[in-house]
């Protein structure tokens, strides 16, 4: 293993106990374990499989006499709660391969334009500058429609809108990076671009992708509402933003509680990653510590 | 390089930037879009009809073609014809821009001042209890979902307890003023979150530079300090956020207008969604692009201009 990798392992290891010693990273970090935990027990069948029965009358209201009432039921005679949980499957999911598609386009373009500078770089910066001059907004509603409803495309849609941030942050990382010393070493050794890019620089430049998780995460299942009032959003599975959505025809009829189960289950892991982004970027990233 | 090459240079770039969205928009709209056949002619159409309809939209043309027409459209703004309502669609945009702006605009003023004051005193106190607690207000702002709080609110404020207009719109200066308070505030709590941090940030930043030390350490008082020289050079960074938001005024608010029946550009855009109403999607994409590239432009030369620090390559 090479000395950059452990050093690497070692500033990890560091911010995990960093945010492990305060008191709100850590309660943030307990969250999100809870949310992921909820997912995984959900997509196993464990947790939540009978959400799609039903189990009493249209829009019964919460009651108390059994668990799955506590959040009442919806239009179909369905337990809230249940539907709560199984669309905490789909919103981890949404969050984690949005941030892996954005991850993925944002680093390798944004290590090709750093590294390799001149043209290559001058390509990609017009590129991002494109993507980056259409309003957000704009152009998730537009690649969302043109791909039609659907759980692909609330992927791509979201992916494809949120890589530039992550992009132009690597590129001035690895711009400074392949100037350092170890680089020079490891082209004394006779490394290919590759083996540079990926096993020299790569490691050092982890924690900017971390910190990208956290935000690419929140912004992710927050726009999952936005397409799903849209009629963009998943199908065939209960999600937040379609409960939110669904809402809007049930507020005037006075059922509040699927608005009010959906919204509270997304503000705690949301603020918790908000949180948990903070406290890492305090603890990943030297520069901006004392702020 | 001098200030004049510098903006020449800046302005050029913005050729390539706006063949590049010309681009995206280009494979996304005519390339990557479901065929519009079956939208306009629905199931039962004959092929002859179909390719009738392909001429008659310029689709049998070269992609060349059809790119360079999306190009002309981002300068002449001439959008052709809305498929659903058949009007002319810069007509569409210039009617629903009133209504967006009766909106945008005091949200755009009133949640800027918010934030800016809320983000000035909390760095005034920096660390102290109230930075704490407007901190951690602004975080759990952020993490409402903004439909989830236009929908309650509407429905609490307007239907249950009847203070405002629950939807609808008038034209003309003093007439719109009560369909537009409740968005307004709505949209005001669903920004406060974001900017105060931005701002708290952008301050602070000053805040801990040296000539900050230097200046507290001749004995000027924190007021002092923190309004004549922190206020002042976070200034730039403030300005630039404020200019940037200016292009998105004129999208309007997606939600907050369709759910209040504001007829304005939000509203138009939503309508145009549910419509498979693919050209007006398209001219709002194409117009709002441009707008945020101009902004973008201006904000670039003001940074030049007002920061002489600010080198130039």
């Amino acid at each position: 293993m090479s000395r950059a990798n452990k050093q690497s392992k070692s500033l990890l290891e560091n911010a995990l106990i960093k945010v492990v010693s305060e008191k709100l990273s850590l309660i943030a970090l307990i969250i999100v374990v809870i949310y992921f935990s909820v997912a995984l027990l959900t997509s196993m069948g464990v947790l939540a499989s009978n959400w799609g029965l039903e189990i009493g009358s249209s829009y019964g209201p919460p009651s108390f006499d059994a668990v799955k009432n506590i959040f009442g039921l919806d239009i179909f005679g369905r337990s809230v709660l249940l539907k709560t949980i199984k669309a905490t499957e789909t919103a981890v999911v949404i969050g984690v391969v949005v941030s892996m598609i954005s991850i993925i386009i944002g680093t390798s373009l944004g290590m090709l334009a750093g590294y390799f500078g001149g043209l290559v770089d001058e390509l990609i910066v017009w590129f991002y500058t494109t993507f980056s001059s259409i309003p957000g907004v704009m152009l998730l509603v537009a690649i969302a429609f043109i791909l039609g409803k659907g759980t692909f495309t609330v992927f791509l849609s979201l992916g494809l809108t949120s890589w530039v941030g992550l992009c132009r942050i690597v590129r001035a990382e690895v711009m400074k990076h392949k100037e350092r010393e170890y680089i020079q070493a490891a082209n004394a050794i006779g490394a290919t671009h590759t083996q540079k890019l990926v096993k020299h620089i790569l490691p050092n430049i982890s924690h900017l992708l971390i910190i990208n998780f956290t935000q690419t995460f929140d912004s992710a299942v927050k726009a999952e509402v936005v397409l799903s009032f849209l009629g963009l959003g998943v199908v065939g599975r209960p999600s937040w933003g379609t409960m939110i959505d669904d809402s809007k025809l049930e507020l005037a009829r006075g059922v509040w509680w699927q608005l009010a189960a959906a919204t509270v289950a997304m503000f705690f892991i949301v603020l918790a990653f908000n949180i948990l982004g903070d406290a890492l970027r305090d603890a990943l990233d030297p520069k901006l510590k004392g702020k | 390089m001098n200030l004049y090459a510098y903006i020449i240079r800046r302005l050029l770039y913005v050729i390539p930037v706006l063949l590049g969205v010309c681009l995206v928009i280009f494979v996304l709209f005519n390339l990557v879009a479901p065929d519009p056949a079956y939208t306009l002619l629905g199931k039962h159409a004959t092929p002859q009809q179909i390719a009738e309809l392909h001429h008659e939209l310029g689709m049998d043309r070269p992609f060349l073609v059809q790119y360079l027409d999306t190009v002309k459209t981002a300068f002449t703004f001439n959008f052709g014809y809305s498929w659903t309502s058949k009007q002319n669609i810069w007509e569409m945009i210039k009617a629903g821009a009133g209504p967006s702006l009766s909106i945008t605009g005091p949200l755009f003023i009133i949640s800027n001042i918010v934030a800016i004051s809320l983000a000035l005193l909390v760095a005034f106190y920096r660390g102290k209890l109230i930075d704490k607690f407007v901190l951690i207000l602004s975080i759990a702002g952020m993490s409402i979902p903004s439909l989830a709080v236009v929908l309650f609110g509407q429905w609490f404020f307007a239907y249950k307890l009847g203070m405002f207009e629950i939807s609808g719109y008038e034209h003309g200066f003093p007439q719109f003023i009560p369909y537009v308070i409740l968005p307004v505030i709505l949209y005001t709590f669903i920004s406060f979150g974001g900017d105060t941090r931005f701002y708290r940030t952008v301050i602070l930043d000053e805040a801990y530079q040296d000539y900050v030390r230097t200046a507290r350490s001749k004995g000027l008082s924190e007021m002092v300090v923190m309004f004549k020289h922190v206020l002042k050079n976070s200034m730039i960074p403030i300005l630039t956020q404020i200019i940037i938001q200016i292009p998105s005024l004129i999208l309007g608010l997606l939600f907050a207008e369709s759910f209040f029946s504001i007829p304005g550009l939000g509203a138009m855009t939503i309508n145009a969604i549910n419509t498979s109403d693919f050209p007006v999607i398209k001219a709002m994409t194409i117009m709002s692009a441009v707008g945020f590239i101009l902004f973008g432009v201006l904000t670039d030369v003001l940074y030049t201009v007002v920061d002489p620090r600010l080198k130039l390559k």
